[in-house]
Parts: structure tokens; C-alpha cells; sequence
């Protein structure tokens, strides 16, 4: 029980489970070919952090991104307040879901053709708070309060984006999409191929999934591993505040359509995010650890569960690389691959079951394309091909916990 | 009778008189919007009925008797039945009836001679609807529909060549090829397509309509389903929503009491569509009458844009093909059935009576017409038939718009394919 307490609990300052900070591998988006740069071409963090600073117009956006100081060590030699060093402001402090909040507003302000649909995201401002004011602030259209119709409110989505509006659309739990999957997958997804690029759906999708705490197996569904072959659609994973905020103003600015998926326990995650307006690119991973032994792949609240066991690593000795893909659907093929020539294992850490999940995709795309410099097969640990239980301890069974992600981190290497 | 221009390809003469986009005038087509003329002020039953018989519509000294009158549902008065007409008005519904029904005709011979693969939804027997409705709206508004969409292409001011190519995969499709025949899109002219699943047009076409109210258009947006779809849930959600915001919406459903092999009767239990909800009024017009489904519309479009809210417009009709190209049609109907039909009924021929009742033209006029409609919707089907494939990269384009940096591969994820 103690070890799946350590997210939950409110206010965590993410600075004491990050360890390095984010940083951009620049050059990848610019590039539509497949030959991935030499080793030799990076010379080491401190060259990747000021090329990051060099090319800041690169993505779909323009704008600036921030810089963060990278720190080495898993465990923060103290209590740094900010890892927002090289902001141009002190960055202000706040929960993952305000930083949803931030940036879903900054995107409404920005363009009057952004709206957001959903169950209770108007008057009662969103289950999650997500959109908390809005409705005041924006009006009952721009907040549409939907009644309860996940595949015709989803299909109203889609049909105004094709008239040139932005949509966003809620799920209240991810799950709840399901009834919207035919609306998604053959209207949203392949709308601007069928019809011979006459049409675009510059729409969000975007909800909390994942397993919570003890919610029962329908509202724990992992909804990634399902969209994940519908042609068209952009997937985009987020895990802390900074992410949340750049992923849902990149995705509300994406002429595709974007699901961005959210997780159900780390809302209140607490970070200290740059003042300045920033916006990530969708398609790219975050190096949130650099190392040389095994190259970690991992998303959402998996993300803090690695970072919890690389902890114990680093005490051990180990210098695990760790890395938040992001994005689901396309791959960082780049940044992956530019870790896996440089450590030669692969661990995934997912949530999604094992069978047809995203590690089992990711999985394979690293094989096909990395087979050569892989030293061992890849791990991946995912959640079992159960539906979650209700009971704790059960529930606790179904998903990765820390302890195992040390224990397959050590096979890997003894091999 | 008049020249009628060919530009690059055949279109509808009523989408030549309007010109792309919404915009042109100048061909004296009766639009939408002409002289309803109300009387105000008294509230009695006789006076009410005084007011509907003097409602008219359309421009022009030809009156035309609607053969069926207008069954109402929550509604107080109805559209106009005083329908008045002209010589140039007649001529073009029957051109623009005729090119639909040819090129229906011209895609059944491509389907059996494999030109035309997949599913082939043909609309002939419907014409009255596409062309009815078009008379009431202007480009502004936007139409969706389901897969039997080649009629209402057109009557949008899609080109027969661009329809076949489409049919045909070809590059110079609408959609390029990759739509094919229940993906027929011309966004400029506000038309959203051209749907394969049974019954989405409830909620997209819904979704148009929030666009419009949200961007404060005075237009509306028309989704178009059939009998077959009528009792899909998420239609239910839709029209839900679209009473609750009072969207405007015009919900055409084209009964024509077949959903494929399945009689209306035995698939609902009530078999009609424009009663079925309590809190949006509904019509129920003769659907293979032209001039009633412009009257109708004209009337739902006048009660949508008022912000009434939705309606919905059942048009009574017919299909003489089956369902599809693979369905022949006649297992679940009797060759009766579609005979009296095409006798009793036919919307091209009751436009024909007119004519000729009215001596604007000839029997002979008229059949030189057909023939010059038939060869010229030939002509084009030949020309797609040349028109080339689509290329290699297309099968990677147009998955995202291109700002994402997409590399593709082929299928042994050996060669890269750059997108252009």
C-alpha cells in the first residue's frame, strides 16, 4: 500500500521526483527522413541544452520553448524550488489540472473558435475542475454543457470542426469514449482522407483515463491502446503540469485531431511552470533522465513510478536513461532511437494491458527499426490483461509498481 | 429552350445559375425566399385557413397544384400550397432531374462493366428531393447526407465528371479517389458529404448546425437520413440537442420504406418519421413532387433561421434500384410495386406533364433534350474513364495535415515514402 500512496498524495512538488528537467532534442521535427544523426553529432548534455536554446522555432507553434537547468542526479541534492532556472520569470507554482486550466484558457482567449463540449464543463466548471470559470468567463456556447450522449455530442464535434470551429471535447471519464468510437475512428480519424484533404477536424479529445484508486474495472479503462490504429488521429500522453499545459495548447492549435490523454491521479501534481506563454510539440519525447545503462520508456503515471524506482537505482549504482514518450501516436522514433544506440536495453513501463497495448506497439517498432543495437530483448511491463479489480490489494496487482520496475531493470542489465 | 453551358463538365443547371459559392445570380431560377404573403392580425380558425391558402411561393404566372397535401405534426400552419412557377424554372428542374437520373443510369452500366467497385448507392427515383431542396436553400447553408449521396453531389454543384472520376478512383475525384462513391465532398459549396455509417448524419449534421448558431449565420444546416436509420440511437441524442439548443437544423428523412431488404414496417414500430418526437414539429411531404419539397423546405428553412429550432421534413419517396448495386431490388418488392411507381409517380414525368400541359415545349423538344442530357452525362463518364490514377504518395497524403513531420513507409518498412 505504502508504495502506491507516494503519487497520491496532494501537492507533491515534482521537483523532488524529477530529476532532470525536460529538454528538446531540436533538430528532430525539421527532418521528414529516416537516417538518424551519428552519435557523434551531440556531444553531450550541455551541447543538446544550448542547441535546444538555438532553435527555438521548430513544431507546429513558434514559440519560444523554456530551457530548464538540467540536473544529473536522480535524487535532488536538495530541495530546489524551481527547476525553472533559465526562465525568464520565477515561473509560478501550480496543480496539473490549473495548468490544464491555464492553457485551455489562454487557447480560448487566443481564438474565439475554440470551444469546449462535454458533460457538467460549464456551469458545474468541469468534474476535474479543468474548466472551473469558464462558463462566466466564455459564455454557455463556447462551454456547451452536453447531456449525456458521448457518440452524438462526440459526432456534433466533428461535425463543426469540418466547418472550421476548434472543439474540445471532454470525456468525463476516457472510458465513457467508447461510445463514441465510431464517431472518432471513421468520422474524426479518416475524414480528411476520405474526402482527398478537402476537410481537416482540428479537434481535441481529451479526458482523464487510467487506473485510479479502487474506481472499478469500467471507469479504469486505458483508452490508448484502442485508438491506437485508427489512421489519422494524433495521440498525446501528459504527466506533469509543464507537459499538460504545452500538449493542450499544441493540440488545441494542431489542424488534426489530438486525444490527449490525461490520468485520473495526477491532477494534483505540483510543478512551478514558466510564466512565459510555451507550447510542446506533439510529436516529441522528453528526456526526463539522461544515463547510458538501459534506455526507460515510459508515459503518463508511469512516469513518477520509474522515477520513484530509479531512485533506489541510483543508490544502486545503476545510470538509467529515462525517457517520457509523449507522444503516443507517432512515435519519437529519434530521440528513442538515439537512446537505444547509446544504451543498448530497452525497458517500457505502460499502463496499458499487455496485449495490443502501447508497449506492445512501441515495442515492436523499436525492434524493426533498432534491431542491431539491442543487446538484450526489449522488457516491457504493462498492466495485466484484467479488468481492474475493485479490491486494493488486487487493484495494486493489475498495474507496474516500482519494485518491479527495479527488479526488471537489474535482469535486463545482468544479461 | 436555351443554351445551357458546358463549362468543363456537366452540373446542374440550378448550381450554374448560382455559381460556386453562393454567390451569382442572373438565371431566373426561383430561389429560395420568394413571396410568402401572410396576412396579420386575425387570430380565428377561418381566418387561419384564409391565411394558409393565400400563403404562395415561388415567382412566376404558372400555378402548379401540389398532388398531395402536407400532413403536420406540432405545428399551427403549414408550408405555402399556393405554388407558382415558370417556364425557366420547369425547364431547369427537368434538365437538372434529367442529368441526375443519366448519370445514375451511366453509373449502373459502370458498376456491371467493373468500372465502378464497392458499393454503388444510386438515387434514381429520388430526384425530386435533391432538386426540390436545392430550389429552397443557397450555398450558404450546408447540406450532409448518408451514402446515397451521387444525387445530392450534384444538386450541390458537384460536376458529373468529378462524381464519376470519384466513382471511378480516379485522381480527378472529388475526394481524389479515396473517397469513392459514399464520400462525395465540395466544401465550397458547404457540402459535408457522403457518409458511410447508418445514421451519423444525426449528430454531424447537428454539429453543422451549432457551427452556424455559434458563428451567428442566419442559414441552416440540413442532415439528411432515410427510413432505415430513423431508429438509431444517436439520432435520438441529436435531435435531443438540438431541440435543447434550438440549433437550426432541418432533419430530412427520405422515406423510401426500405431500409435495403427491410420494409419500413417490420423494422419500426411506427413507421413514421416526422411524428415521432413530441418536442420537434415535423412534416410530412410527397416526396416525388419537386415543388413540395421546395415548399416544405422553404418553410422549415424560414422556421429554422427564425430560431424556432429543428424540424423535421419526411419526404415520401422512392428508389427504383435496390439498395445498392448489390442488391437487385426485387426479393423484397414486387415488380408491381416499382412499375406503379415509375408510372403513377415519377417526379421527371410529372414535371414533363407540366411542360407539356402548360405548351412550353414538345414531346419531341423534350426527348431531343434527354438525348443531349444522356450523351453530354456519357461524354463525361468516358472522359473519367481516361482520367488518370491516383499516384503512389497519395496513399500517405491527406492522413494529417502535413505539419507533423510524418515519415512513411511502405509495407515491408524497407523503402521511405516522402510525402510531397
Amino acid at each position: 500500500m505504502a508504495l502506491s500512496q507516494g503519487i497520491m498524495a496532494v501537492s507533491v512538488p515534482a521537483a523532488a521526483l524529477l530529476s532532470a528537467s525536460s529538454s528538446y532534442s531540436a533538430a528532430r521535427v525539421q527532418t521528414a527522413s529516416s537516417s538518424l544523426p551519428a552519435l557523434g553529432s551531440r556531444r553531450g548534455l550541455a551541447v543538446r541544452a544550448s542547441s535546444a536554446e538555438q532553435s527555438a522555432n521548430f513544431g507546429p507553434s513558434s514559440q519560444k520553448l523554456w530551457t530548464p537547468k538540467i540536473t544529473t542526479n536522480a535524487v535532488a541534492a536538495k530541495q530546489e524550488a524551481a527547476a525553472s532556472t533559465g526562465a525568464k520569470g520565477p515561473g509560478h507554482e501550480l496543480l496539473l489540472y490549473e495548468a490544464l486550466r491555464e492553457g485551455l484558457e489562454e487557447e480560448m482567449e487566443r481564438d474565439p473558435h475554440v470551444c469546449v463540449m462535454g458533460e457538467d464543463v460549464g456551469h458545474y466548471g468541469g468534474s476535474y475542475k479543468v474548466t472551473k470559470g469558464f462558463a462566466e468567463k466564455f459564455g454557455d456556447w463556447r462551454l456547451l454543457d452536453t447531456p449525456i450522449a458521448e457518440n452524438s455530442f462526440t459526432g456534433m464535434a466533428v461535425g463543426a470542426a469540418m466547418t472550421g470551429l476548434r472543439p474540445v471535447i471532454e470525456g468525463m471519464n476516457m472510458g465513457f469514449l467508447l461510445l463514441a468510437y465510431n464517431q472518432i475512428s471513421n468520422n474524426c480519424g479518416m475524414l480528411h482522407y476520405t474526402s482527398g484533404g478537402q476537410f481537416t477536424i482540428p479537434c481535441v479529445i481529451r479526458g482523464p483515463g487510467g487506473v485510479g484508486r479502487q474506481l472499478g474495472a469500467e471507469h479504469s479503462q486505458r483508452l490508448e491502446s484502442y485508438f491506437q490504429s485508427v489512421p489519422g488521429l494524433q495521440m498525446v500522453a501528459c504527466s506533469t503540469p509543464y507537459n499538460a499545459k504545452g500538449l493542450m495548447k499544441a493540440a488545441i492549435r494542431s489542424n488534426n485531431p489530438v486525444i490527449l490523454f490525461e490520468h485520473v491521479l495526477l491532477y494534483n501534481l505540483k510543478e512551478t511552470i514558466p510564466d512565459e506563454d510555451y507550447v510542446c510539440c506533439l510529436e516529441e519525447a522528453e528526456m526526463v533522465r539522461p544515463g547510458k545503462d538501459i534506455t526507460i520508456l515510459t508515459y503518463s503515471r508511469m512516469r513518477h513510478y520509474v522515477l520513484q524506482a530509479a531512485k533506489t537505482l541510483v543508490n544502486k549504482g545503476y545510470d538509467p536513461e529515462i525517457i517520457d514518450i509523449r507522444s503516443l501516436k507517432p512515435f519519437d522514433m529519434f530521440t528513442i532511437g538515439n537512446s537505444v544506440k547509446k544504451t543498448h536495453k530497452v525497458l517500457i513501463v505502460e499502463e496499458c494491458m499487455r496485449t495490443g497495448g502501447i508497449g506492445a506497439s512501441l515495442r515492436a517498432a523499436i525492434m524493426e527499426n533498432f534491431f542491431d543495437y539491442l543487446d538484450a530483448p526489449i522488457g516491457c511491463l504493462s498492466s495485466q490483461d484484467v479488468p481492474t479489480p475493485y479490491s486494493g490489494p488486487l487493484e495494486e496487482l493489475t498495474v507496474v509498481q516500482p519494485h518491479q520496475i527495479i527488479t526488471a531493470v537489474e535482469n535486463l542489465l545482468a544479461k | 429552350m436555351g443554351s445551357r453551358v458546358v463549362q468543363s463538365s456537366v452540373r446542374l443547371a440550378s448550381a450554374l445559375g448560382r455559381g460556386l459559392g453562393g454567390g451569382g445570380g442572373g438565371v431566373a431560377v426561383a430561389r429560395g425566399g420568394g413571396g410568402t404573403d401572410r396576412r396579420r392580425g386575425l387570430a380565428s380558425e377561418a381566418a387561419q385557413q384564409r391565411r394558409d391558402s393565400e400563403k404562395r411561393v415561388g415567382s412566376g404566372d404558372i400555378r402548379v397544384d401540389l398532388l398531395n397535401p402536407f400532413e403536420l405534426h406540432r405545428l399551427h400552419d403549414g408550408p405555402a400550397t399556393d405554388v407558382f412557377t415558370s417556364k425557366e424554372e420547369l425547364m431547369q428542374m427537368y434538365m437538372d432531374m434529367t442529368v441526375l437520373r443519366r448519370m445514375e443510369l451511366a453509373a449502373d452500366m459502370l458498376f456491371k462493366s467493373q468500372q465502378i467497385r464497392g458499393f454503388c448507392h444510386l438515387y434514381d427515383g429520388q430526384e425530386a428531393i435533391s432538386v426540390g431542396m436545392e430550389a429552397a436553400l443557397t450555398y450558404e447553408d450546408s447540406v450532409l447526407t448518408a451514402y446515397r449521396d451521387h444525387g445530392i453531389f450534384l444538386g450541390r454543384g458537384g460536376t458529373t465528371f468529378e462524381a464519376f472520376s470519384e466513382l471511378m478512383g480516379k485522381k480527378t475525384g472529388c475526394a481524389i479517389g479515396k473517397g469513392g462513391s459514399m464520400h462525395l465532398y465540395k466544401r465550397e459549396n458547404n457540402y459535408y458529404g457522403g457518409w458511410g455509417i447508418v445514421g451519423t448524419s444525426g449528430p454531424l449534421g447537428t454539429g453543422l448546425a451549432f457551427a452556424l448558431k455559434y458563428q451567428k449565420k442566419p442559414n441552416v444546416a440540413v442532415a439528411i437520413y432515410g427510413d432505415g436509420a430513423a431508429n438509431q440511437g444517436q439520432l435520438y441524442e441529436a435531435q435531443n440537442c438540438a431541440a435543447l439548443w434550438d440549433l437550426p437544423v432541418i432533419y430530412l428523412v427520405e422515406n423510401n420504406h426500405y431500409g435495403m431488404g427491410t420494409a419500413e414496417w417490420r423494422a419500426s414500430k411506427k413507421a413514421t418519421f416526422f411524428d415521432r418526437l413530441s418536442y420537434i414539429p415535423g412534416i410530412k411531404v410527397d416526396g416525388m413532387d419537386a415543388f413540395s419539397v421546395k415548399a416544405a423546405m422553404l418553410f422549415a428553412k424560414e422556421h429554422c433561421v427564425a430560431g424556432k429550432g429543428p424540424i423535421v421534413v419526411e419526404c415520401d419517396t422512392y428508389r427504383y434500384h435496390g439498395h445498392s448495386m448489390s442488391d437487385p431490388g426485387s426479393t423484397y418488392r414486387s415488380r408491381d410495386e416499382v412499375q406503379g411507381f415509375r408510372k403513377e409517380r415519377d417526379p421527371i414525368e410529372r414535371i414533363r406533364n407540366i411542360i407539356l400541359k402548360e405548351e412550353l415545349s414538345t414531346a419531341e423538344e423534350l426527348k431531343k433534350l434527354d438525348k443531349q442530357v444522356r450523351r453530354e452525362v456519357e461524354e463525361e463518364a468516358a472522359k473519367a474513364r481516361e482520367a488518370p490514377q491516383p499516384e503512389e504518395h497519395e496513399l500517405f497524403s491527406n492522413i494529417y495535415r502535413l505539419d507533423t513531420g510524418l515519415v512513411t513507409y511502405g509495407c515491408d518498412r524497407k523503402d521511405t515514402i516522402k510525402l510531397p
